[in-house]
């Protein structure tokens, strides 16, 4: 199923895709220090971008400069991929509503307000690319959407589009204690699993009948937007991004997994450590939240600052993720730094704030690193992006500058003060004591 | 020579840490530690580059340059890069408020009353509780914990120290301030509070004015019955306890100072996200001000709140300490150490951060005298790290109360 029917899709792509061609001069920033991610780092470097991509990268006097360039000489500020974040809940977002556990027809993208102050918050703290995701109080609480923060004022023009023009996304599921309630809500995790299983199964025979019409067999069955998506997801075309704490709920993600053959990204994972080896064994990418301290609910006890640590160490797929406003985007980059604090490689730590997160969205062939060929998308900082005093300056999106801190109502969303947050919404499923 | 051995080091080998967690269980009459920095920040003068703490049963003895003290050979000694004073959270509810966040360990609020300045924290701060243990390991030495801005009068704070023992052996001082809060979380449901902020100003007048009533009468006749809620509020009235406000937007702010000067009360301005707003009036009432956490969530009454907020006041010469505050979901609490650190990359200078979860919080919460900076007979509360103290990739390698090493986790 396509978020926009594919004609429409394919005209949104001709409207919107000006965005990357409108970038007609080359760009060369020089004397930069350079974070490819994918690629040791270059302290004096210089990076030519051009129509949105970029054209070529390395050391400074190794890079031809186009002769028509916009040159600028970057004086050693740092310049990295713009970040990613596979977790954030900004604009707003809600999904799915009270009326059952498993809402899969339900789209995030209908619900969000991409001129809600959480946008150019993003900006401000250097993300690129985030999935906005309906929140956990629901075993499946719908549609994910896959947003470039390009500055635009309706979605349509913040959507990422696969090569067939469909708007990218995954999709919400969640175990543990959130999704749990009253009826028709599961009163224990094993009902939990089961409600999933019942669900999937008649995703299975519906994409048997989907099959068999396709193969002249039969009459194609009638159109159910709940199964379509679930089809989708056994087919691999969507993601699951599975919100799970404790490290029985972790293995219960992973049977599902393995029994129905989607494909999977954990989020949270605050008993990471504990599950290692079998997130190893199943190859699943871990998106990893970090608050200040542990618990707040009884599936986050087990939060550890060494989590991303002991999964890297496994060669687990590391990121992180703002859970925006659990943790707020601007400070993004704070996460991957408390990653390194708990014994992650600077390397990893990096990687779990751009490539690591692009790749659990099927973007890291686009975005995450600096690539030629990969999208202009950036973060300039002005120091080390470990470093607590390191500021984000500016934010790139393909080709286009997104946010400047030096400019006042960029910096107003930076900072804050008064018209900063105006408005803002948060939707939380399970803030406070009984949820 | 001494044994020096790089804490870090020591850290790695069990039966080492074990000999040394046996000897700090010996009696305190008998300990005796220096601990080395590449880097002590005394918060009292200059930092001092190569510096060494002398500390002697639980206090400090001496501090100064290495060359000024002489270890004595066989004297335990522990290395760290930079060492701070034990970190002052100048305003939290951990202890009340508990890392399950289930009603079982939730005691920050009581909600059958409005206004109960009457209960008191050591009644309900648990010492034990894992989100001390965190916060200690994170450098908190000292809490002003208590009861939390969710109610007009939601009862008493205590300051004490995180070593986990009981609450009265760690307790620093157990009536520390009353705490209230003029914000939309003091509004009362279902006809239970106050509804409007003109109400809850109203009701704060009304329980003042019969706080003065009830001492004027207890005056007249020592016999009559004694009421521990107005006894609470006397303590106010006669500026024997400041009250804590918790007030974000402006007009709260100047309903607090209103408030302050009708009953000349002393008051500590709390959380203040709007305070740049009316920076000349607070100034003018030179109450001391304990500014939200520098991570706070900005939204509801705190939408206007700034990461530059610690910067500006201590620019503008204000009196201000900074705080873990209040949290109902994740994180449980946060870590004044980090909030520091966070004002400092907006602008705050280093050593004003520093100063704002040490010397300066224990001066706003007049414990000075014992906390918050490194000098010769204080309390031997210090931190060790092994690099700049607000880098987020820097680590806590130590923390050492009343002289003993309470944690040597690596964090």
């Amino acid at each position: 199923m396509l978020l926009f029917p594919r004609p429409l899709g394919a005209a949104l792509l001709v409207l919107f895709a000006p965005l990357a061609s409108a970038q007609e001069r080359p760009i060369a920033w020089l004397g930069a220090h350079l974070i490819p991610v994918s690629t040791p780092e270059i302290p004096d470097g210089a990076i030519v971008f051009h129509r949105g991509r970029i054209a070529a990268l390395g050391a400074r006097g190794a890079v031809a400069i186009p002769a028509d360039a916009e040159v600028r000489e970057l004086g050693g500020r740092v310049v990295m991929p713009g970040l990613v974040c596979t977790h954030s809940h900004i604009g707003g977002a809600a999904g799915a509503d009270e009326s059952s556990p498993i809402q899969p027809d339900v789209r995030v993208a209908d619900a969000i307000d991409v001129r809600s102050s959480g946008f150019p918050k993003a900006r401000a703290g250097g993300l690129t690319l985030v999935n906005v995701m309906p929140g956990s109080g629901h075993l499946l609480s719908g549609q994910t959407i896959y947003l470039k923060l390009r500055r635009g004022r309706t979605l349509e023009e913040l959507l990422v589009r696969d090569e067939n023009g469909r708007a990218m996304g995954g999709i919400k599921m969640a175990n543990g204690t959130n999704s749990r309630g009253a009826p028709p809500f599961p009163g224990t995790r094993a009902k939990s699993a089961a409600l999933v299983r019942e669900e999937f199964v008649r995703a299975q025979e519906y994409r048997a009948k989907l099959d068999a019409a396709a193969a002249g067999n039969g009459e194609a069955p009638a159109r159910d937007l709940r199964l379509e998506a679930l089809v989708e997801v056994l087919r691999g075309q969507r993601v699951v991004h599975h919100h799970t704490h404790r490290h029985d709920d972790i293995l219960t993600v992973l049977r599902l997994a393995q029994e129905f053959g989607f494909r999977v990204v954990l989020h949270h994972v605050s008993d990471g450590a504990l599950a290692a080896r079998e997130i190893a064994a199943a190859k699943a990418p871990c998106s990893l939240i970090v608050i200040d301290s542990p618990g707040g609910k009884q599936e986050a006890l087990g939060m550890r600052l060494d989590t991303g640590a002991v999964l890297e160490q496994h060669g687990v797929l590391v990121a992180f993720h703002t859970d925006d406003g659990i943790t707020d985007s601007r400070w993004f980059l704070r996460s991957a730094a408390l990653g390194a604090r708990g014994g992650m490689t600077r390397a990893g730590a990096l990687k779990s704030a751009t490539l690591a997160g692009a790749e659990m969205l099927d973007l890291g062939a686009r975005t995450g690193s600096l690539e030629i060929g990969k999208d202009a998308d950036f973060c300039v900082l002005s120091g080390d992006p470990l470093s607590v005093y390191s500021r984000v300056l500016e934010t790139w999106v393909e080709g286009q500058k997104v946010f400047d801190l030096a400019d006042p109502e960029d910096r107003l969303y930076a900072v804050g003060g008064p018209g900063a947050s105006q408005g803002e919404t948060y939707v939380s499923c399970c803030e406070g004591v009984s949820r | 020579m001494s044994h020096a051995t790089p804490l870090r080091a020591l850290l790695g080998h069990a039966t080492r840490t074990a000999a040394l967690l046996a000897v700090l269980a010996l009696p305190l009459e008998a300990q005796e530690l220096f601990v080395r920095a590449r880097l002590l920040h005394t918060l009292a003068g200059p930092k001092v580059a190569d510096g060494i703490v002398h500390v002697r049963d639980g206090k400090i003895a001496k501090v100064g340059h290495r060359s000024q003290i002489a270890i004595p050979s066989g004297a335990r000694v522990l290395d760290a890069a930079e060492v701070t004073p034990g970190l002052i959270d100048a305003h939290s509810v951990v202890g009340l408020a508990g890392w399950l966040n289930v009603p079982h360990d939730q005691d920050q609020v009581e909600r059958s009353t409005p206004m109960q300045p009457e209960l008191r924290a050591i009644d309900a701060f648990h010492s034990r509780e894992p989100l001390v243990g965190w916060v200690r390991s994170l450098g908190v030495t000292t809490l002003h914990t208590g009861h939390a801005p969710l109610a007009l009068l939601s009862g008493q704070t205590m300051i004490v120290k995180t070593r986990g023992r009981t609450a009265e052996e760690d307790s620093l001082r157990e009536l520390a301030m009353i705490a209230g809060c003029l914000g939309d979380d003091a509004r009362g449901e279902g006809g239970k509070g106050p509804g409007t902020r003109a109400k809850r100003v109203a009701l704060l007048r009304q329980e003042l004015l019969g706080a003065q009533a009830y001492l004027a009468a207890r005056e007249k006749d020592p016999a009559k019955p004694r009421e521990l809620k107005k006894e609470a509020l006397a303590l106010l009235l006669r500026r024997e306890r400041p009250l804590l406000l918790t007030a974000h937007r402006a007009n709260d702010i100047l309903n607090a100072l209103r408030l302050a000067q009708e009953f000349s009360l002393e008051l500590v301005l709390d959380g203040a996200s709007e305070i740049a707003q009316v920076l000349p009036q607070v100034r003018a009432a030179g109450c001391g001000v304990i500014l939200h956490p520098t991570m706070m969530r900005h939204r509801g009454e705190t939408e206007s709140a700034s990461m530059e907020t610690a910067a500006l006041l201590h620019r503008e010469g204000l009196r201000f300490a900074l705080q873990s505050g209040y949290e109902s979901y994740v994180p449980k609490t946060r870590v004044v150490l980090w909030e520091a650190a966070m004002a400092a990359a907006y602008g705050l200078p280093r050593e004003a951060a520093l100063a704002a979860i040490t010397s300066d919080a224990a001066r706003l919460l007049r414990i000075e005298a014992r906390v918050g900076s490194l000098e010769v007979g204080k309390d031997a509360d210090l931190v060790l790290f092994d690099g700049d103290p607000f880098e987020t990739t820097s680590h806590v390698i130590g923390v050492v109360i009343d002289g003993e090493l309470v944690s040597d986790e690596v964090r």
